[in-house]
């Protein structure tokens, strides 16, 4: 239990909830990043302005964190090939599960739907396993 | 006002992902590594979200309309069928073998790192291949019914199973693999 951080990981959580709640209470809208991203690629466009500028939000929230706490920001775990699967698949995955961890994870489950506390156990116990084998079973990583 | 609210929910969102930690990819393997070093700090960070949003939306949704649009647009499925599942997992998979989540990704991008880049750009493809998959499945048979063809996705399923015969390298390092 190296680097547990309670403290800062809860207020980290806060202010997202205090993010989700926002978008919800001003625009009625779920903060559920993988739906929010994936309605700007679908064909017919509509609907774009606000999934654009809570993107560009996330990406100037990134600038703040690079220019007033660059350790916040860590450098990846895996190469470019294991990179690469690794995308494909949070990217089919999240849009075939209808969402991802902020979707699923806060918003729906802070609604206590069924489906998002369904998900998210799924997608937690796919993450243990799947790094139980990368570190304990094929040995890499620690 | 809707387009404000959007950024700056957007903006809190990343500080929140930064301070929780969520924008380590090496914290998110922590956290999933049970039978390792666990680091349990990103359950606080679910935690803290949790606890505000559901306080939140219960009188949120309990109004007529938000502030600033018509109508909620809030999801009212409540089935538990394959895609979802399915879904879950190949996410979940994606999650564990990389350390990142769509938001911390976006996020991260900030970094100027090329490996982070690479991640989005490959979850970009991951939604855009999803997508015409998904148009040529309801184009193709009819009506699409609610419940996923059973095998449809065999083939992430493969993927999946390849990639996970491939071992974890940290970034840059040179040294010859070692034996596991």
């Amino acid at each position: 239990m190296s680097n547990f951080t309670p403290l800062s990981s809860f207020a980290g959580g806060t202010l997202i909830g205090v993010a989700a709640a926002l978008l919800l209470v001003g625009n009625g809208r779920i903060a559920g990043v993988s739906g929010i991203v994936a309605g700007l690629l679908r064909r017919p466009v509509g609907d774009t302005t606000w999934r654009a500028l809570f993107v560009a939000g996330l990406l100037a929230g990134g600038l703040v964190l690079q220019l007033t706490r660059p350790s916040a920001i860590g450098p990846s775990v895996v190469g470019f090939p294991l990179l690469v699967v690794a995308g494909l698949l949070v990217g089919f995955g999240t849009q075939l599960g209808s969402g991802c961890t902020s979707g699923h994870g806060v918003c729906g489950i802070g609604r206590l739907s069924p489906r998002s506390m369904v998900a998210t156990a799924t997608f937690m116990l796919a993450g243990a396993a799947t790094t139980y084998v990368l570190r304990h079973l094929l040995g890499g990583g620690s | 006002m809707k387009s404000v609210v959007a950024f700056v929910s957007g903006l809190l969102f990343a500080l929140g992902l930064g301070i929780g930690g969520m924008t380590k990819p090496e914290k998110v393997v922590a956290f999933l590594d049970v039978a390792g070093d666990w680091d349990p700090s990103l359950a606080f960070v679910m935690g803290g979200a949790l606890l505000v949003y559901f306080v939140v939306q219960r009188v949120a949704l309990a109004r007529p309309q938000p502030l600033f649009d018509r109508t909620f647009h809030v999801p009212n499925r409540r089935d538990i069928d394959a895609r979802l599942v399915v879904g879950s997992l190949l996410f979940g998979a994606g999650w564990g073998l990389g350390g990142y989540c769509p938001g911390p990704a976006l996020v991260s991008l900030a970094s100027g790192r090329a490996s982070v880049g690479v991640f989005v750009a490959a979850m970009l493809a991951g939604m855009w291949i999803f997508q015409h998959w998904n148009a040529r499945r309801v184009s193709g048979r009819s009506v699409m019914t609610r419940r996923g063809r059973r095998g449809a996705c065999a083939p992430c399923v493969g993927v999946f199973l390849v990639l996970t015969s491939k071992r974890r390298r940290p970034v840059g390092a040179h040294a010859a693999q070692r034996g596991s």
